[in-house]
C-alpha cells in the first residue's frame, strides 16, 4: 500500500485517537504539575463602636478573577506527587523512623489514601485475574462435554454476567447481598449470625469485590477457553488415550499446553480490564472500606466543591505508570518479535 | 467426540455439578432482580423472608395484584427515565456508526500495509486500550470547561467514539487480515482505485465482522460509565449515570424500587441483544485470541 493511501485510510482513526487519547495524557502530565489558586485573603477594617478592627477576609471577586485568567492553577512542580495523598514520601519516611514493627509499618502505610487504593487494586487485578480463568477453564471444560442441544442456552446464561454494564451488575447483586436481600439472608442463616453484614467488615467487603469482580470476567475466559478447546488436535488426545493417559493427564499434558498461547491473551486482557476496577466500588458503595485508583481519580473529580484537577492528574500519571509496567513483558516481546521478523 | 473413549463417570459428574453452580451464579441474580422489580419495596427487601420477594404478601396488601408497576411508573414517569433513554440511543446510534466508519477505514490500512509504522500504531493502540479511561476523563475536563463544550452529546459520542478506537481497529485489522489480497489487487488491477477496491471488493465480504465490532462499539457505549458520567450535565445523562445518581437520592425517599426498575430496564435490552447475537459476540471475543 503506498503511504498516501494509507495516510489518507488511517486518517480519521488515527486523527481521534491523537486528540482524545494522546493529547489528554499530555494535558493530565501538565495539569499534575500545577495546583488550585489559593483563596485571595484581603484584609477589611471594620469600625464599630469599640473602635476598628481589622479583619482579613476571602475576596471571591478576585479569587474568581485569579481562576479564570489561570484556570490551571499554580506552578507546584512535583509537590502533588509528593504530598499525603499520593506518593507521601515525607509521611513515609517518618513512618520507617518511628514504628512498632513490621504490621504496624504496612498498617500506617496502608492509611495513606494512595497506598491503601494501590493495595486493593493490585490484590483485586491480581486475584481476580487467575481466579476467572481457573473457573472459566473449568466451565469450558463443562460446556465441551453437555449434548450440543444445551450448548446455545448455556452458552448464553454464562455470558450474562460479562454483558451486563458493570455498575448494574454490582447494584443486582448488591441489592441482593443487603441484610434484608436473598442472599445476605441465607447468609446470616448459614452462619447463624443475624449481625452478619457483608458491608461492615474491610475484608469482607475485599472478599465480596473479588467475588464480583470474578463472576463478571469468568464469562471471557471461559468463552476463549471454550473456542481453544473446539480446535484440540484429535489424535494426540486419542494417541494419548491409547498410551493410557486418563482424563486429568490428557487435560494437564495435551489440552493446558494446547491452551497456553490462548491463556497468555486471557490473562493480558484481564490484567488490563481488572486494573482499572472502578464501577464496583460504586455499585457496592465500598469506598469506605475498599478503593481503586480509578475511584480516587473520580473521586477527586467529582468533589461537590472543588474538583481537584492537580491531585486527578498525579493520580493518574501514577496510574498511567502502572499500566505501562503491567504491560511492559508484553511490550518487550511484541519489540524482539518485530525485530526479529524485520533482520 | 474423542473425549468420549476412556469416559469416566465420576469426573462427568463433577464437571456436571460444576457446570449446574456456575449456571445458577451467573443467570439466578438477573431473573430474581427481574421478577422482585414488580414487587414493591417490602418484599424485594423482606425482614421477614426471602420468599416474601417471590410469592409478594405486601405487593398484594398494598396494590391489590401480586405484581404491580409502581416502580417502573415511578422510574419511567416520575423521574424522567425516559429522557436518559433517548439519550443512550443517540449516543450508542452514533457512536457505534462513526466508530465503525472510522474503524474500518484504519483497520483495513494497517491489514494490507507491512511498513513498520504500522507496527507502532497497532502498539500505541494496544497501550491506549490498556489506559483507565478515568484517566484520560481527568485531561479532558479541564480543556473542555475552557472551551465550553463540556455537557453536550456531541463531546461524550466524539470522546467514546476515540476511546473505541484502539479496540476497534485491532479487531477489525485482524477481520481484514483473514481476507485474501487478491480480492482487492485483482479489483486495482481492473482499474478501482484503492478506496473503490475498499469499497467494493472488500466491504460486501466484511459484514460479519462488521457487524461483530458493531456489537462491541455498542456494548462500550452502552456500558460507559466513567466517560458519561463525567462529561454529560443533568440533562444530557445516559442510562447509567441516570441510575447511579438516582442512588443518592432514593434510599432517602424510600423509593429504592425505582431504581431497581431502572436497572431492569437498563438491563433488559442486553439479554435480548444477546439472545440474538451470540455467536458474534462469542466469536468477537476470540477474534483477538486467534491472533495470539
Amino acid at each position: 500500500m503506498r503511504h498516501r493511501d494509507f495516510a489518507s485510510f488511517i486518517f480519521p482513526s488515527a486523527l481521534a485517537m491523537l486528540l482524545f487519547i494522546a493529547l489528554p495524557i499530555v494535558s493530565v502530565a501538565v495539569q499534575s504539575l500545577f495546583v488550585e489558586h489559593d483563596q485571595v485573603l484581603i484584609s477589611v477594617e471594620s469600625c464599630g463602636p469599640f473602635g476598628c478592627q481589622t479583619e482579613t477576609k476571602v475576596d471571591p471577586a478576585a479569587t474568581a478573577a485569579l481562576k479564570t485568567a489561570q484556570p490551571l492553577g499554580k506552578f507546584n512542580g512535583l509537590g502533588t506527587y509528593l504530598n499525603r495523598a499520593h506518593l507521601a514520601v515525607s509521611e513515609i519516611g517518618e513512618i520507617l523512623s518511628n514504628n512498632d514493627g513490621v504490621a504496624d509499618i504496612v498498617a500506617q502505610i496502608y492509611n495513606l489514601p494512595f497506598y491503601k487504593a494501590l493495595s486493593f487494586t493490585l490484590v483485586y487485578t491480581f486475584l481476580v485475574t487467575p481466579l476467572s480463568m481457573a473457573v472459566g477453564f473449568a466451565v469450558a471444560l463443562g460446556v465441551n462435554t453437555i449434548p450440543r442441544m444445551f450448548k446455545g442456552p448455556v452458552i448464553f446464561l454464562s455470558l450474562l454476567p460479562y454483558i451486563v454494564t458493570p455498575l448494574l451488575g454490582s447494584l443486582i447483586l448488591f441489592w441482593m447481598i443487603n441484610s434484608d436481600g436473598v442472599i445476605g439472608a441465607s447468609l446470616q442463616w448459614i452462619f447463624a449470625d443475624p449481625e452478619l453484614s457483608l458491608k461492615a467488615s474491610p475484608v469482607l467487603t475485599w472478599v465480596t469485590l473479588i467475588v464480583y469482580g470474578t463472576w463478571h470476567m469468568t464469562p471471557f475466559a471461559f468463552v476463549v477457553f471454550y473456542a481453544g478447546l473446539q480446535t484440540l488436535p484429535k489424535d494426540t488426545l486419542e494417541s494419548a488415550m491409547i498410551d493410557g493417559a486418563n482424563r486429568w493427564e490428557r487435560i494437564r499434558y495435551v489440552v493446558m499446553p494446547h491452551l497456553t498461547p490462548l491463556a497468555t491473551f486471557v490473562g493480558l486482557v484481564l490484567l488490563m480490564d481488572n486494573f482499572r476496577v472502578f464501577e464496583p466500588i460504586i455499585g457496592f458503595s465500598a469506598e469506605a472500606n475498599a478503593t481503586s485508583l480509578s475511584w480516587s481519580i473520580y473521586n477527586d473529580l467529582n468533589g461537590q466543591v472543588d474538583q481537584l484537577f492537580g491531585s486527578a492528574a498525579a493520580t493518574s500519571i501514577l496510574t498511567m505508570i502502572g499500566v505501562i509496567i503491567l504491560l511492559s513483558p508484553v511490550l518487550v516481546r511484541t519489540w524482539r518479535e518485530f525485530k526479529r521478523k524485520a533482520h | 467426540m474423542a473425549t468420549k473413549i476412556g469416559y469416566s463417570r465420576p469426573l462427568a459428574i463433577a464437571t456436571t455439578l460444576v457446570l449446574l453452580l456456575w449456571l445458577i451464579l451467573a443467570a439466578f441474580p438477573f431473573f430474581w432482580t427481574v421478577w422482585g422489580s414488580f414487587k414493591v419495596q417490602a418484599d424485594f427487601f423482606s425482614r421477614e423472608s426471602f420468599w416474601n420477594a417471590l410469592t409478594g404478601p405486601a405487593t398484594t396488601r398494598q396494590t391489590g395484584g401480586a405484581f404491580t408497576l409502581d416502580g417502573y411508573r415511578g422510574a419511567w414517569i416520575e423521574r424522567e427515565f425516559y429522557h436518559s433513554v433517548w439519550n443512550t440511543v443517540i449516543v450508542t446510534v452514533c457512536v457505534t456508526s462513526i466508530s465503525l466508519l472510522f474503524g474500518t477505514l484504519g483497520g483495513y490500512a494497517l491489514s494490507r500495509s507491512s511498513r513498520s509504522y504500522t507496527f507502532w500504531i497497532l502498539i500505541a493502540a494496544l497501550v491506549f486500550r490498556a489506559m483507565p479511561h478515568i484517566t484520560l476523563v481527568a485531561g479532558y475536563l479541564l480543556p473542555f470547561f475552557e472551551m465550553n463544550i463540556w455537557g453536550h452529546l456531541p463531546t461524550a459520542i466524539i470522546v467514546l467514539v476515540a476511546i473505541n478506537q484502539p479496540f476497534t481497529i485491532w479487531m477489525l485489522h485482524s477481520f481484514f487480515q483473514s481476507i485474501p489480497k487478491d480480492l482487492d489487487e485483482s479489483a486495482m488491477v481492473d482499474g478501482c482505485t484503492r478506496f473503490q477496491a475498499f469499497r467494493l471488493a472488500i466491504m460486501p465480504v466484511m459484514w460479519p465482522g462488521v457487524i461483530t465490532t458493531g456489537l462491541f462499539s455498542f456494548l462500550l457505549a452502552y456500558n460507559d460509565f466513567a466517560v458519561t458520567a463525567m462529561l454529560l450535565n443533568q440533562d444530557n445523562q445516559t442510562m447509567v449515570p441516570k441510575i447511579s445518581s438516582f442512588l443518592g437520592t432514593v434510599q432517602t425517599e424510600g423509593t429504592i424500587m425505582y431504581a431497581v426498575a431502572a436497572t431492569v430496564s437498563a438491563a433488559v435490552p442486553l439479554f435480548i441483544l444477546v439472545m440474538f447475537f451470540q455467536r458474534q459476540i462469542v466469536s468477537g471475543l476470540t477474534a483477538g485470541a486467534v491472533k495470539g
